[in-house]
């Protein structure tokens, strides 16, 4: 019997022997001569779905567009990330510019996106476009380390996402539309570019729009990412930019 | 890649090697050796103190995300929910994800035990030709002892998350299994950090940090394969869940050419839908957070039209003992456990003896819990007397695993499986002079003189017992002699007050 038999083999046998239901602490099923549990729910049709019971109980995610906002606002301020309102791609476009100047970046990496791409315009710095054709139908022999270290060396990645997360503060970025799996984790600063119809309210929410983006074949890698990369293990202090991002800006372009 | 100082080959403290990895400890010698430890460990006051330290913020944080829950009480109740329904149905699921995530270009082994997940990724660390090799964070690889197995075959590992890298350096296991280096001051560590990576001496756990992650940097970019765990599969999209704060396994999954994830069998959800509720209480109970910084699904490797991420992505579904616990339906449920630590941070004993006493992978109270399954109850069963049954560790738990009545249950049947003699005779002593009152009374009489004498004789039955408490001062009189002598009660003599109750 090979090793997947083997198991499945020996999961069966174990579930052969009923246990408890959710809910039903296994001290209430044993001991002081109580019966065992006598009646399992009917496996594999629950009455609830967890989410569905869960979901007036979570953290909530506003209820109108204002709300939801006003809530990712002040998650993300919470988790230390930077949060920006503009008005037009201008004024998104000078904000970037003036980050780039005061941080004197040399190199940002970007990917190819409706709303990078117009905002990267005339930055006054270097850029490294990481999903080029070359890039994306690149064989594994020139996939070397060379294009590794061209992104690790950018002072920061601009990218979209496919939704921003009031409930959390989080940003859902995903590696078929935003430029891969390391342009949002390599570099020092990650700069995400968004609009406000891609808030959501929750969790539940951004697998909603994901379904409805991607249909069922998911990008390979889906990511929330909720705040820049920290640490608490050294006596348990809190430490921004482990191994990701130390900084991590939204810009949020209110009118396009 | 640089020279990796390769750690001490020995861990200090995991006491027993599994089966094929080499010594057992005997079922007495792990049991001596906690006690042992636990006596040395407690009498370290200023360490004691400095983990509590650590741990005090733990509380305040998390009751402050609980706080913005609308009801955390029954969102344990849902969470409890997605993670019954996959461990009641585990065949079911697992038979999907392997599908689903092998539809998307993924493969998956299958490993009965510790030796059998080795041998799987070493023959994927072969035939990928590679050399260098990270990992982030992954408890299902301290409990197979994989570093070891790697390093003996010649390839340089290196732990990329902060706490596990720390932990390598110094050759030793976590010592709790969220928080692996919990228990190090930063002036251990920056002593640490100049010996093997020859960094300045600093005081800052920030600049500490910054020279880990300078330190790792280029070894992303070099390493052949990166090896992770994961928190969740997901049946219905064939997806791994992996959840960090750190950003270390993003880059472990997306640099390197081959990807693969060691993964217990037990981590099966059902939906995606079931994540909405789980992750958010992951990191909740572990850390406070609202949700861990990074969660991250990954389906497979590289995709077409994609351009970065792994050729190749290899899930290791390991079993290890986790079908044993699921065959006992009384302790099924601790199989629904997230590992988010909640239990070990609010446990006194935890934090009373420390992590590297209980010698096990994981620690605290799910540990003693799962250990004894995992390695064998005669061995292990000391671990179910190391702790109060004060029941915080089930309070805590954000998908209510009944863990204290667990550790009841596994006191009830070591007992029933080596009953003690002595105790037997013990209780039956006592039964046959509590039946008889005289004799009762004439035994309180004697032990009530001769308290003081316990303390002095040593009994060795009783000496370790005696040993570390203070024995009460024995009263003049028997309680019964009391009673008989007390005073009249207020009811009897009939006095109460305009609504009838004794005054």
């Amino acid at each position: 019997m090979n090793a997947r038999d083997a198991i499945l083999a020996r999961v069966r046998e174990a579930l052969t022997v009923p246990g408890p239901g959710p809910h039903q602490r296994a001290g209430e099923m044993a001991g002081h001569g109580a019966a065992p549990h006598s009646a399992p729910l009917p496996l594999g049709n629950l009455p609830v779905l967890a989410l569905e019971a869960a979901r007036p109980w979570l953290p909530d995610g506003g209820a109108t567009p204002e709300e939801r906002l006003a809530l990712l606002a002040d998650n993300l301020g919470k988790l230390k990330a930077v949060f920006h309102r503009v008005p037009t791609i201008h004024a998104a476009q000078d904000l970037l510019f003036s980050i780039a100047r005061e941080r004197d970046w040399k190199r940002v990496a970007w990917h190819a996106h409706p709303l990078v791409e117009p905002i990267l315009s005339g930055i006054p710095c270097a850029t490294h476009r990481v999903d080029g054709a070359a890039a994306v139908t690149a064989d594994p022999t020139t996939d070397s380390s060379l294009r590794k270290d061209a992104l690790e060396a950018c002072d920061a990645g601009i990218t979209g996402c496919d939704a921003l997360v009031a409930q959390t503060g989080s940003i859902l970025v995903s590696s078929a539309s935003c430029g891969g799996r390391s342009l949002s984790v390599l570099p020092p600063v990650h700069v995400v570019v968004a609009v406000p119809e891609q808030i959501v309210a929750t969790l539940a929410d951004a697998f909603d729009a994901l379904r409805e983006r991607h249909g069922s074949s998911f990008p390979s890698m889906l990511s929330f990412i909720t705040g820049p990369s920290r640490t608490g293990d050294i006596e348990r202090i809190l430490v921004l930019g482990a191994h990701g991002p130390k900084e991590l800006f939204v810009i949020l372009v209110e009118d396009l | 890649m640089p020279p990796h100082p390769s750690p001490t080959a020995t861990p200090r403290s995991d006491h027993s090697v599994d089966s094929a990895g080499g010594t057992e400890a005997s079922a007495h010698g792990a049991k001596k050796r906690f006690l042992h430890d636990a006596r040395e460990y407690v009498r370290d006051t200023d360490h004691r103190a400095f983990l509590r330290r650590a741990l005090a913020g733990y509380y305040t944080t998390r009751d402050g995300q609980k706080a913005r829950y609308r009801d955390w009480e029954h969102a344990r109740d849902a969470a409890n929910l997605a993670k019954w329904n996959a461990v009641n149905r585990l065949d079911e699921m697992l038979v999907l994800f392997a599908d689903r995530f092998e539809a998307g270009g993924g493969k998956v082994h299958w490993a009965r035990d510790a030796a059998e997940a080795r041998t799987i990724i070493l023959e994927i660390i072969r035939a990928a030709g590679a050399k260098a090799i990270i990992k982030s964070k992954c408890m299902t690889s301290e409990e197979i002892h994989l570093n070891a197995a790697l390093e003996a075959e010649g390839y340089g590992v290196v732990e990329s998350d902060l706490g596990e890298f720390i932990q390598q350096l110094r050759g030793e296991p976590p010592f709790h299994f969220v928080f692996p280096c919990m228990h190090v001051r930063r002036g251990e560590i920056s002593k640490l950090f100049e010996e093997h990576l020859g960094s300045a001496p600093t005081e800052s756990p920030e600049e500490l940090t910054m020279i880990a992650r300078r330190y790792m940097r280029r070894l992303y970019v070099e390493a052949d394969v990166g090896i992770t765990g994961g928190n969740f599969l997901v049946a219905e999209t064939g997806q791994i869940s992996i959840t960090e704060n750190e950003g270390n396994a993003r880059l472990t999954a997306a640099l390197p050419r081959v990807h693969v994830a060691l993964v217990g069998i037990e981590k099966c959800v059902e939906r995606l839908d079931d994540l909405a509720v789980l992750l958010p209480m992951l990191a909740t109970a572990g850390t406070g957070q609202p949700l861990t910084c990074y969660n991250t699904l990954y389906g497979g490797p590289r995709a077409a039209g994609e351009c970065d991420g792994p050729r190749e992505m290899h899930v290791v579904l390991l079993d290890n003992g986790r079908a044993a616990i699921l065959a006992d339906p009384e302790q099924r449920d601790s199989l629904q456990c997230i590992r988010c630590g909640a239990c070990l941070n609010v446990c006194p004993i935890f934090k009373n003896v420390g992590g590297f006493t209980y010698g096990t992978t994981y620690q605290g109270p799910i540990g003693s819990v799962i250990t004894p399954h995992l390695r064998g109850l005669g061995d292990w069963n000391h671990l179910s007397q190391a702790s109060s049954l004060c029941g915080a560790c089930t309070d805590a738990c954000p998908v209510r695993i009944d863990i204290h009545h667990h550790l009841l249950h596994n006191r009830r049947n070591a007992v029933r499986a080596v009953p003690n003699r002595l105790e037997r005779i013990g209780h039956r002593m006592f039964a046959a002079v509590a039946a008889r009152p005289r004799l009762f009374a004439a035994g309180g009489a004697i032990f009530r003189r001769s308290l003081w004498l316990l303390k002095k004789l040593r009994l060795p039955l009783l000496r370790d017992w005696i040993a570390s408490r203070d024995l009460p001062k024995a009263p003049a009189r028997s309680f019964r002699d009391q009673w008989r002598h007390r005073a009249a009660p207020a009811v009897a003599r009939g006095r109460t007050d305009a609504d009838g109750r004794p005054q």
